[in-house]
């Protein structure tokens, strides 16, 4: 995405002082980790904390708006939307870091091997990820779901396939640069093998601007994973998911039943905005430049 | 030959590896089906025999480079296979329900561009004020929205609460007659057939799920021209001509604004690969009858032609648009003209 310089960082003490800064100077980024701490908390801890059984349907309460025992209402087959969306953030959280973690690995060694070593397989692998480019990424999630089957891991798959070009041009740029420095061929002078120097010496340059993009991206992935799952992909119905549930209880809105697609959409919208506030707080700590 | 032509020229020929490529893909998808193929088309009702002669009229008992072949072979002659749920071929079903697609997407990106410009440019020419605090706000919200969720707000404030808005159900309502098919646009459709209420009753059903892309759209677009703006401003030239005496409005319009256009239109080649995969969203909300829901009902009923064909469509289609956004770009700049070869 870009092709941004890390700071170099002298100590520390540099970097600590420098977080503090620029913490100081953004509350929103500060905000923004808190959120995500929540968010996190709500995934490892929210299925054992909700006050109801998420799939304990009950019609006698159908549809009944928020009130003070279900806090966002129930849905038309009488679960508390509420425990739902709470333990809705772990499958949500999942799919978007496995995706994530994926493209970042396959990312990161596809790339690091393209800018190192050059040459054909620089070319082929260019050629490759221009033509997954090509493609309106969501369309070919969708096309690739279909292709490998409806399951939960194989919308990780299309997701992870789908991101994989952005990291692997950013880890190829950052590495192309450093492939002829000083340190680089002082590392191989002194004896390391290619992969050591690339895995030791030059790949953790990228990391910076790396993490900057796997935050941007987890915003992507859970959207794109709950688009995915609206449309009917991936997540059977009874599990909680909040696209699912934005779905279910868009059939409700039309006749004035909001809270059933309120709520699950506000926490996805929450949850992608905390990332993306927290991609553009890292971006602020890891390069100071581009501070808009 | 003229150094513009060949530019263009190139930039044309260049799409030909990129359509290889997609076609690639969408061949490797076809092939990457759960199960056997052949089973699947033989239909439920196949004996052994059957599947075998299915195999045979596919194509499938060939290697795999062959099979290739044949499926270029028939993308060539326009056959994307039979669509299951319709019974009709794939190109038609799709070619039916574009124009749908097309009148949405577009009017949601003229609607992005005028509101995402306009504001990008003011934020930038008046950094700090109110109204590049609203841009920022509105970048932020754009880009953290689902569209899907936005489309059920919108049908929850205007449809239900107000009632301004008729029923979030396809293009037209079920009172009026559809205006005789020319482009496929209703809206041109209708102006043509000299019908103004069946224009605006189009117009209305339109306007909830463009405002719903537009919504999504605008935030990289606002965010662009304010960046792209905010570095024109700041560049020597402007410096000059503001020494120069030009007027503000001559320095803004005439030099500052025509320099900041170019990376926006770079862009929106980005941008059209969010709007057509979010045009699938908003066209379930919205059960408009274009080839994003077509592409949704056949996902539920697994009729794979279906869903390649589309997938292909959309591809070739982002191909193209960005071959048209490039080749605009080649106009525009004059410097990209003497840079090619």
């Amino acid at each position: 995405m870009t092709t941004a310089n890390p700071i170099s960082v002298p100590s520390q003490g540099g970097l600590w002082a420098h977080l503090i800064y620029v913490l100081r100077d953004n509350p929103v980024t500060l905000l923004s980790f808190g959120l995500f701490a929540f968010f996190i908390g709500s995934a490892l801890f929210g299925p054992y904390l909700v006050p109801y059984d998420p799939l304990a349907t009950n019609s006698a309460i159908a549809l009944q708006p928020p009130n003070f025992s279900h806090w966002f209402g129930t849905d038309n087959l009488g679960r508390d939307v509420f425990s739902r969306v709470i333990v809705a953030t772990r499958l949500d959280l999942s799919i978007s870091i496995a995706a994530v973690a994926l493209s970042f690995v396959i990312g990161s060694v596809l790339g690091a091997i393209a800018g190192y070593w050059g040459g054909w397989l620089d070319a082929v692998l260019n050629r490759v990820f221009d033509t997954i480019m090509a493609f309106p990424l969501f369309v070919l999630a969708m096309g690739i779901v279909a292709a490998l089957g409806n399951t939960i891991e194989n919308i990780v798959y299309a997701t992870a396939i789908i991101n994989i070009p952005f990291y692997a041009r950013l880890v190829r740029a950052e590495v192309n640069i450093r492939r002829e420095s000083g340190f680089a061929l002082a590392a191989r002078l002194s004896g390391n093998s290619h992969w050591r120097v690339l895995a030791f010496h030059i790949f953790p340059n990228a990391l910076p601007p790396m993490m900057v993009q796997v935050s941007l991206n987890l915003g992507w992935a859970i959207l794109n994973a709950a688009g995915l799952s609206f449309i009917g992909l991936g997540v059977r119905p009874p599990e909680p998911e909040w696209g699912i549930m934005v779905a279910q209880g868009a059939d409700f809105v039309v006749s004035g039943h909001w809270w059933v697609a309120l709520f699950p959409g506000l926490w996805l919208m929450l949850a992608v905005f905390t990332f993306n506030l927290m991609g553009d707080g890292l971006r602020d700590i890891v390069d100071p430049r581009r501070r808009t | 030959m003229s150094a513009p032509l060949r530019a263009v020229l190139w930039r044309i020929l260049q799409t030909v590896p990129v359509v290889f490529g997609v076609v690639v893909i969408s061949f490797v998808l076809t092939r990457a089906l759960p199960g056997d193929p052949a089973v699947y088309f033989a239909g439920a009702m196949a004996d052994a025999q059957s599947i075998e002669e299915v195999r045979v009229a596919l194509g499938l008992d060939q290697p795999l480079w062959r099979q290739f072949f044949l499926y270029v072979g028939d993308l060539l002659q326009g056959d994307l296979g039979n669509s299951i749920s319709t019974g009709q071929p794939v190109l038609t079903d799709l070619a039916m329900r574009l124009p749908a697609s097309l009148e949405l997407t577009l009017t949601a990106l003229l609607l992005a561009c005028a509101i995402a410009i306009p504001l990008g440019v003011l934020a930038a020419v008046r950094q700090g004020s109110w109204v590049d605090h609203l841009c920022r706000v509105l970048v932020t919200a754009g880009v953290s929205l689902p569209t899907f969720f936005t489309g059920i707000l919108l049908i929850y404030v205007f449809y239900y609460l107000l009632g301004i808005a008729p029923s979030p159900l396809g293009r037209l309502d079920f009172i009026y007659f559809e205006p005789p098919r020319v482009t496929g646009f209703y809206l041109i459709d209708s102006l043509i057939d000299g019908d103004p209420e069946t224009f605006f009753a189009a117009l209305r059903q339109l306007i909830l799920p463009a405002t719903t892309l537009a919504l999504f759209t605008l935030a990289p677009i606002a965010r662009m021209t304010r960046a792209s703006m905010l570095t024109a401003l700041s560049s020597d030239y402007i410096r000059t001509a503001r020494a120069a005496g030009l007027s503000g409005a001559m320095v803004l319009f005439g030099y500052a604004f025509r320099n900041a256009l170019l990376p926006v239109v770079t862009t929106l080649g980005m941008v059209f690969s969010f709007v057509l995969g979010a045009n699938v969203l908003v066209e379930k909300v919205f059960a408009w009858p274009g080839i994003g829901s077509y592409a949704v009902e056949a996902l539920v009923v697994s009729d794979y032609a279906a869903i390649q064909g589309f997938v292909l469509a959309m591809a070739l289609l982002f191909v193209f648009l960005n071959l048209v956004i490039d080749l605009s770009y080649t106009l525009i700049d004059p410097r990209i003209r003497f840079a090619a070869k």
